[in-house]
């Protein structure tokens, strides 16, 4: 199921999901080019047939389940201050965040 | 003494000879900076004068050398931004393990390079920060995403730099700016560190004046990261030992689909050329099919941008970094279409249609190496376009590099080497290989390099 036209509506139940606000002339805007984005990707369905029976490749480098064993290496730790060090709100050793409610 | 003009092997065979010393060459390189760059703008950054105080005693393979990197690779000692608003005062706490081996190693890092906002794009026109200008004609874009870094080598800024290419940000830049730009296979190199773009397909590499150096720097980058899931395990050979082993006999591959319409006439001359030097040297040539590179633009449209939609999600600016509203409409539109393209509903449709047409691209690629070793075409279908082509263009990037992207996709490694002048801009020959063919792919480059003079020219900048 593909739709070309991505309508404003759509645009804003997008930016809800990646937490974006947008302006009005913003949600106008990406409509226009979202949707011309969408139809220039149309063109895989020439594929269907091609693809119908193969699976998808999602990593190219052929590994699965990297694993390290469960350890703490104490020279590559950060420490507390380090870690807050970029944050513009802490409170007490704490990274603050927006209320939720 | 100009040094900072000097590739990387005549300033290592410079420094053994004890003709200078390489704090006189970073000091030379950021003399370069200070005049080049308020015009070029291709640093963010840069060292401080004192900082070369510290080269004196640098051991290892770079012994103190300058190289510059891009601003997408973690670095304690410098700001690191990706070139957006939303990193602008981001202070890392750690090296990325790339930036970690090559300090190791000796390097002095001269600055951090410009880029597309967080690498999205082809021109480093996308910069928060503002473009860089190409050295080669100043009214020209460099190409990008690591545009910073090519311009940088272009203009002797600095003797090598590195950079990062998801599909084409190493290559086409190094094109443009007439240098040799290598992107090695996929999990070569370890990405630990570096501003996620699409995580499976983001490769760092080197970005240098001649062959020799891209090899010498990938012997000090490459190697299995265990803090990198997707590392590799293979064992790093020394890249320089058999760069003058011959080539003869090797097969080729010449995809009919890459030099078709959309592909600038004296681009394709300019590349045919290459391709006839390289028969010269011994090579069989021989016209080969791929698919159409234009599914290749589809599947990284949404490849690409899915996973980028979900690596910008960590930018919450809480942890770190600004709020999302300062990021620039360049990546929130991608972010949009990437939440789309994998949104219920849509996933089935896009994304997962896009990963089995990437199975049909690897596999492309497979067959076609069983009947040549390596596949050469254009970099990019242009040479560098002036600054603006990407004003209203929002699938620009993706149009740029339709001749990348199949092999970036697939994982494969590629570089870019100057072969020629299209009305005094560089044109750049794309070499590709198998997984993990690093060697041959710059052996071949090496002696083509080696039979012509494209390297020795440079910008005035």
């Amino acid at each position: 199921m593909t739709t070309n036209n991505i309508s404003k509506d759509d645009v804003k139940r997008i930016a809800e999901l990646a937490k974006l606000s947008l302006s009005d002339r913003e949600i106008t805007k990406f409509s226009g080019e979202l949707s011309e984005t969408i139809s220039y990707i149309d063109i895989l369905t020439q594929l269907n047939s091609r693809v119908e029976n193969l699976g998808e490749t999602y990593e190219v480098s052929g590994l699965s389940n990297v694993f390290r064993e469960d350890e703490v290496d104490r020279s590559r730790m950060l420490s507390q201050k380090e870690t807050l060090s970029n944050a513009k709100n802490t409170y007490q050793g704490y990274f603050m965040v927006p209320k939720i409610f | 003494m100009e040094l900072n003009k000097l590739t990387l092997k005549e300033a290592l065979e410079g420094l053994k000879n004890k003709e200078f010393k390489s704090a006189e060459v970073a000091a030379d390189c950021l003399k370069s900076i200070e005049k080049l760059n308020p015009k070029l703008h291709a640093f963010l950054a840069e060292a401080p004068t004192d900082a070369l105080n510290y080269i004196g005693s640098a051991t290892g393979l770079l012994k103190g050398l300058p190289l510059a990197i891009k601003d997408n690779i973690l670095t304690k000692q410098f700001i690191t931004t990706a070139s957006s608003n939303v990193l602008r005062d981001f202070k890392p706490q750690y090296d990325a393990t790339v930036a970690g081996k090559l300090l190791d190693a000796g390097a002095f890092f001269v600055g951090k390079t410009n880029m597309d906002a967080w690498a999205h794009g082809s021109s480093t026109e996308t910069s928060d920060f503002g473009p860089t200008l190409n050295p080669w004609d100043t009214g020209r874009l460099p190409g990008g995403s690591s545009g910073g870094s090519a311009a940088a080598v272009a203009a002797d800024m600095c003797i090598a730099a590195i950079g990062t290419e998801t599909a084409g940000s190493i290559r086409q830049p190094a094109s443009w700016c007439g240098v040799v730009g290598f992107k090695p296979s996929y999990g070569r190199v370890s990405r630990y560190g570096i501003v996620a773009m699409a995580s499976s397909t983001d490769s760092p590499g080197p970005i240098t004046k001649t062959v020799w150096d891209a090899a010498y720097l990938l012997n000090i980058m490459a190697g299995f990261d265990k803090y990198d899931g997707t590392s590799v395990r293979e064992a790093v050979p020394d890249y320089t030992a058999k760069l003058s082993d011959s080539i003869k006999g090797l097969r080729i591959g010449i995809p009919k689909e890459y030099f078709g319409g959309g592909v600038d006439g004296k681009v394709s001359q300019k590349v045919l050329e290459a391709v006839k030097q390289l028969e010269k040297l011994g090579c069989i040539i021989r016209e080969i099919s791929l698919l159409d590179p234009k599914y290749a633009i589809a599947v990284y449209t949404i490849i690409q941008r899915s996973e980028v939609s979900s690596n910008l999600a960590r930018y919450d600016g809480i942890r770190f970094g600004n709020e999302r509203s300062e990021f620039s409409e360049e990546a929130k539109r991608r972010i949009m279409l990437g939440t789309y393209t994998l949104s219920t509903g849509y996933y089935d449709a896009y994304y997962k249609k896009a990963e089995k047409v990437r199975t049909l691209i690897v596999e492309d690629f497979e067959k076609a190496f069983k009947e040549v070793d390596l596949i050469a075409g254009p970099v990019s279908p242009t040479t560098a376009l002036p600054v603006g082509a990407t004003t209203g263009q929002s699938m620009f990037g993706e149009m740029q590099d339709v001749l990348v992207e199949p092999s970036s996709i697939a994982g494969l490694p590629g570089i870019s080497v100057p072969c020629g002048f299209s009305e005094g801009l560089p044109v750049g020959l794309d070499l590709m290989g198998p997984r993990l063919s690093e060697e041959l792919v710059l052996r071949a480059a090496y002696h083509f390099e080696q039979s012509t003079c494209w390297h020795k020219e440079r910008a005035n900048g």
